[in-house]
């Protein structure tokens, strides 16, 4: 016999770190999502009705696996005397699985193969994050709908696409060769980066849910890094937690925007930088450097500096020379200019934003002009910085960025002299 | 999550069953819906009896006006509801796709509106007390 808040609170506690690990043996037990899915819900409210009088187990997570597999059969069995019942489901009536069997990587594989199956390349970029973020992470549907600003219904069709495309195309349930392995990597870093920056800019939503998947990109990456220990994925978790160390400085109090330049350094979390800048040495020493790492570098440079005034630019400029070679971008490219304003001078970064302006592919990119007005102020070209910062305005969309351009201008306006 | 499935279905498609074809499928239906309720899923349900045996009301300015028939002439009538307890919209989506029923005719799944909910739990309580 076990109390029953005893028993609650640790099917609770289990449900909550362990039943994204439950999911994923079962995936493979039964070679469909759905199933698994139930099977893993029936698991854990037979753990609920027997754990009172039975006790908890040694290995919940085993008698969960198996308990969840047993049901799933009986339920094939069950319904498998009507013809049109859904064909059996091979894997799970394979010869009988034992307990005693439990074999640790597996299990430990089971994760990964769950991360490369709904990160698979055949699927579309937009199914790879909401099947990360509902299969891998555990939110809802609802909840995955809140957090890329959809609809409940739109997300759960993306889903149930992705699942069909999963079992259409019999993608296996696999860890990627080492051959593959690279390629399949750079799906899977680019959908946690996504999931990451779906919280970390303010794109709406409520503050609760972008926190939680920041954090859920920072777990699930710091998992890969314990199975994977590629210095890539090293390199990306550095960045999270670089850019993250600075989350209660980049807002107000009214959700404003505060630009690093300006935020309170005290506020920044001193042991995420700490642990994001070992990572980033880490990744470094690497013979081959990739693009998060050279970002996770940058990002540290800032994350050590005392001020703006004494951030070492030199080194930044540097950092994104190598990032042009490694993923060059527009965007990139306008980075490096503005560390290139910093080290040298605003002229010299604003002739190469004009360049790249000029070339069209930043047109319509808000912060390309943001960057310009801002250097066009500090050279007090006012009427200049006036028109960028409009046309800035024009192209944002998000609230507390268009919030922060409007205090901008207004602030161009005061400084104008007067007559 | 609470989820409200209304099953539709072609009259004509029920009419064209023999006896024991009309049998086994409501086994079939009964069988799933017993493992709905294995999982904890089924919250209850209702079977409509075939759209002709409806009157519809409608108000006007003359007042109540009551027709025979479903509100709306369709191919697939509304035959039966069920009250799914699911863990979000797709769990409520893999559960009834599953259901033998969706052969017969489209299942539209639609969560419960949970504020409406509680406003009426709040009214139950206060004729209660």
């Amino acid at each position: 016999m076990c109390p029953i808040d005893e028993v609650t609170a640790a099917v609770e506690r289990i449900y909550r770190d362990d039943s994204r690990r439950v999911f994923a043996t079962l995936v493979r037990l039964l070679g469909d999502f759905d199933a698994a899915e139930e099977a893993m819900h029936e698991a854990f409210a037979a753990a609920m009705a027997q754990w009172p009088d039975d006790g908890i187990p040694a290995n919940p997570f085993a008698w969960l696996v198996s308990t969840g597999r047993f049901r799933a059969i009986d339920s094939i069995r069950r319904m498998s005397r009507f013809e049109h019942s859904p064909e059996i489901l091979g894997a799970a009536v394979a010869p009988a699985w034992n307990i005693e069997e439990i074999d640790e990587k597996e299990f430990r594989d089971d994760q990964l193969r769950l991360i490369f199956t709904c990160c698979h390349p055949a699927l579309p970029p937009a199914t790879r994050v909401a099947m990360t973020l509902r299969e891998i992470c555990g939110l809802t549907t609802e909840e995955v709908a809140s957090a890329l600003l959809s609809t409940p219904p739109a997300i759960a069709q993306r889903i149930v696409r992705g699942k069909a495309k999963i079992r259409e195309e019999r993608i296996p349930y696999r860890v990627p060769s080492r051959r593959e392995l690279p390629e399949r990597l750079v799906s899977v870093l680019s959908v946690l980066y996504l999931v990451f920056n779906e919280g970390y800019s303010a794109t709406g939503g409520s503050a609760v849910i972008r926190h939680e998947l920041t954090a859920t990109a920072i777990h699930l990456t710091r998992t890969l890094a314990g199975f994977l220990p590629d210095p890539e994925v090293m390199g990306l978790l550095a960045l999270m937690l670089l850019h993250d160390s600075r989350r209660d400085a980049r807002t107000d109090a009214d959700g404003d925007l505060i630009l690093i330049d300006d935020q309170d350094r005290s506020l920044w979390d001193r042991s995420r930088i700490a642990e994001g800048t070992a990572l980033t040495r880490r990744a470094l020493a690497a013979p081959a450097v990739g693009r998060y790492t050279l970002q996770a570098a940058i990002a540290a440079l800032h994350a050590t500096a005392p001020s703006t005034a004494e951030t070492d630019w030199t080194q930044i400029a540097r950092f994104y020379d190598l990032l042009m070679q490694a993923a060059p971008s527009p965007v990139t490219e306008l980075n490096r200019a503005v560390a290139v304003a910093m080290r040298d001078s605003p002229e010299a970064g604003l002739l190469q934003i004009d360049a790249i302006l000029e070339r069209g592919e930043l047109h319509d990119y808000h912060l390309a002009y943001a960057a310009r007005a801002d250097l066009c102020r500090r050279l007090g070209r006012l009427d200049d910085a006036r028109g960028s910062y409009e046309r800035a305005l024009g192209l944002a969309a998000q609230e507390p960025e268009r919030r922060f351009l409007e205090r901008r201008l207004r602030e161009l306006r005061t400084t104008q002299p007067t007559g | 999550m609470r989820f409200i499935c209304l099953g539709y279905a072609d009259p004509s498609v029920f009419s064209s069953m023999s006896k024991e074809e009309m049998e086994s499928a409501m086994d079939e239906c009964f069988a799933y819906d017993d493992e709905l309720r294995r999982g904890g899923h089924f919250a209850g349900g209702e079977a409509l009896q075939e759209a002709k045996s409806a009157v519809t009301l409608r108000y006007s300015a003359k007042g109540v006006d009551v027709t025979d028939g479903p509100y709306a002439e369709t191919k697939e009538y509304l035959g039966g509801i069920l009250i799914l307890e699911a863990r979000d919209l797709n769990h409520a989506i893999a559960l009834m796709s599953k259901h033998p029923g969706v052969r017969f005719g489209p299942f539209e799944i639609r969560p419960a509106d949970e504020s409406i909910h509680a406003l009426v739990e709040q009214r139950n309580q206060a004729i209660r007390a």
